[in-house]
């Protein structure tokens, strides 16, 4: 599974919060992870054993303490805020669990929205979010507003969205966790997918089995550190 | 990418039109104000400034000594320390652009079966340069009248008004104390002095006439006062100097001796009035500028409560590759349009505002370009200095922490 050049490559990656006067939580103690291109990942982990934290810095949200952060070979573990932006624009697409779009905006905005930080044209903005739209199977639904489309529509405006700056890697944090069971499997098939017939790298956060198993490979997480990462199967049953 | 930012920072704006209104609305009251007591103060300063330039400019009035009558001393004028010949003798210093001696005083005119009593100026040709005063119709009279005392008379408005109507009274001759005058011109217009009175209810007559055929003369070729005009404004203080060194000299006073005569300088007393309206005018406006810094503050306040409220919409921009001056410039806009909006609206409700102040109070209002400039100017350095911290502040927030404002 590993190759010589991996999309993101984590080395000694600690971060630590202060939460008060001299203490400390140690939210990632020693991170070492490798994932290559074309990856469907899972993360799973109990709350407060650092998946979020660990996601965030990988989404570049977050800064680490100390430790290496490489993707697509280049360290962006201490860049500033405004290049950090920038690799968000290039780089990454997320998809979270509240979906997070504009209200006031319809699909088609929403969708279109990272292309104006990449300074494109409204026209072709709106072409290309046309057709991550009807990718996602709401062609039809371009001119509604979120409040007018079901939990699993949001989530789909929310995947195309994260899909629209041909991003590198889609991060997605309980993509999940606000949809039933049927909507959930619809979004975790759609994710499959995309990793399958365009070869998109995916992280999911997940603390669900059912939806992990969705995904190839599984890295569990445990207080800060790694404590398991295989094929998904193997994991799940050597948990069970 | 700026224009998709306006439009953006536009339906941000639509969301809560009434918010966005109200807020508004401090800066077209503002504005609005701002335009309007501009436009006051600068009518007021415009009719003040008239009424200095319908006087003439850079004008001396000498006035004769006080006489005094059996320890009675009687008021500036009433001794006849003045002459022709003092007059004729300013001509000759330099610095002097035009020496008009007048003779002044009241008669009753006479036009076929009306009459009107009028203040009758006998003078010289040059005090229609030093008034800065020109005939409406027919002319004015010459050196030769005066010398040869003609019985030739020039009327302000007010006096053919008065007597002729809507007739042309050049080539008419009226009667003055009885004497018949052959009308030979009308003076333009020049409405109200600065204190108030009708410049134009006068006759104007050569001087020489006036003191043998009108007021008759106790002390022949004296004059109550002579209008002198400086070449310029630089030189009146220069002028000055040389005219009372030249009377006091003419009049034979010694070391000591007071002067019999007054040199009044009329332009500094118009002067003085004038910048007392320029204060005025600039009170006002600094007075209605309070309420453009209260209609900033509004933006601020409600920029701030938006940026706060939008909180998560700033994470989601931010994570989707929104850089830091990306949010500022967006929360900048919307400041920036409410205060261009506002402003706009605020130049048209206080040009209408200064329109009807003009219609109902019958005064002089006067919107100048530049005071709507000023004020547009203004107003959108307001929008940007009071909508720079709400906007910084959104633009300073941790993407993470702001996806997670609840």
């Amino acid at each position: 599974m590993k190759v010589a050049n991996p999309l993101i490559r984590v080395e000694h990656l600690v971060k630590t919060y202060e939460t008060g006067a001299e203490l400390a939580v140690a939210a990632l103690r020693e991170i070492n992870l490798s994932i290559s291109p074309g990856e469907f990942v899972a993360i799973m982990g109990p709350s407060g054993s650092g998946k979020s934290t660990f996601m965030n810095i990988l989404g570049c949200l977050d800064v680490p303490n100390k430790g290496h952060y490489y993707l697509n070979g280049e360290d962006v573990a201490h860049l500033s805020k405004d290049r950090l932006a920038q690799v968000r624009s290039q780089m990454l697409g997320f998809v979270f669990q509240g979906f997070n779009l504009l209200s006031r905006m319809d699909a088609l905005g929403n969708v279109a929205l990272p292309l104006v930080y990449a300074s494109i044209g409204k026209t072709e903005r709106n072409a290309r979010a046309m057709v991550l739209l009807e990718q996602v199977g709401l062609g039809s639904f371009a001119h509604k507003l979120p409040n007018q489309l079901s939990g699993g529509q949001q989530q789909r405006v929310a995947i195309a969205r994260a899909l629209i700056n041909r991003p590198l890697l889609i991060l997605a944090d309980e993509p999940t966790g606000n949809l039933d069971t049927h909507n959930s499997g619809e979004i975790m098939r759609l994710f499959r997918e995309l990793n399958e017939h365009q070869e998109i790298t995916l992280i999911v956060v997940t603390h669900d089995p059912n939806i992990a198993r969705y995904a190839k490979r599984l890295v569990r997480f445990l207080d800060g550190v790694v404590v398991a990462d295989g094929p998904v199967a193997e994991i799940l049953e050597a948990h069970a | 990418m700026i224009l998709a930012i306006v439009s953006e920072a536009w339906s941000a704006l639509g969301m809560n039109r009434l918010r966005t209104a109200l807020t508004m609305l401090g800066m077209i009251i503002g504005v609005g104000a701002v335009v309007l007591m501009l436009a006051v103060g600068q009518g007021a300063q415009y009719t003040v400034n008239q009424s200095i330039a319908s006087m003439g400019s850079n004008l001396f009035i000498i006035l004769s000594g006080a006489s005094t009558s059996g320890g009675i001393r009687f008021g500036m004028g009433t001794a006849p320390t003045l002459t022709l010949g003092d007059a004729q003798a300013i001509t000759d210093l330099p610095d002097i652009a035009a020496v008009a001696p007048v003779s002044q005083g009241t008669a009753q005119l006479v036009y076929g079966p009306g009459n009107w009593s009028t203040a009758v100026i006998g003078t010289m040709p040059d005090y229609f340069t030093a008034r800065d005063w020109t005939t409406a119709s027919g002319n004015a009279f010459t050196d030769g009248d005066v010398r040869s005392a003609t019985r030739v008379a020039v009327l302000g408005q007010t006096v053919v008004s008065n007597l002729f109507g809507d007739e042309d009274p050049v080539g008419k001759t009226i009667r003055i104390k009885n004497s018949p005058f052959l009308v030979i011109g009308m003076l333009e217009p020049k409405g109200q002095s600065l204190d108030g009175r009708d410049q134009d209810d006068t006759v104007l007559i050569p001087v020489t006439t006036a003191q043998r055929q009108i007021f008759g003369n106790r002390f022949p070729g004296s004059v109550r006062t002579i209008m002198v005009e400086a070449r310029s404004a630089e030189v009146m203080d220069h002028a000055q100097k040389d005219m009372e060194q030249l009377l006091r000299q003419r009049h034979r006073l010694h070391e000591g001796q007071e002067n019999d005569f007054d040199i009044r300088n009329l332009t500094a007393m118009a002067q003085a009035a004038a910048s007392t309206s320029r204060v005025m005018s600039m009170m006002l406006g600094a007075i209605a500028s309070i309420s453009l810094v209260v209609g900033g503050i509004g933006i601020m306040n409600i920029m701030l409560v938006s940026v706060t409220e939008r909180t998560r919409e700033i994470g989601i921009r931010m994570a989707i590759g929104a850089r830091s001056r990306d949010i500022m410039l967006q929360f900048l806009l919307e400041a920036l349009i409410i205060s261009i909006l506002g402003s706009l609206i605020g130049i048209f409700v206080g040009v209408s505002g200064a329109w009807m102040v003009s219609w109902l109070t019958n005064t002089e209002v006067l919107v100048t370009s530049w005071s709507i400039a000023l004020s547009f100017a203004v107003a959108a350095f307001v929008g940007i200095f009071f909508g720079f911290y709400p906007a910084r502040k959104a633009a300073l927030l941790q993407p993470i922490e702001a996806l997670r404002y609840q």
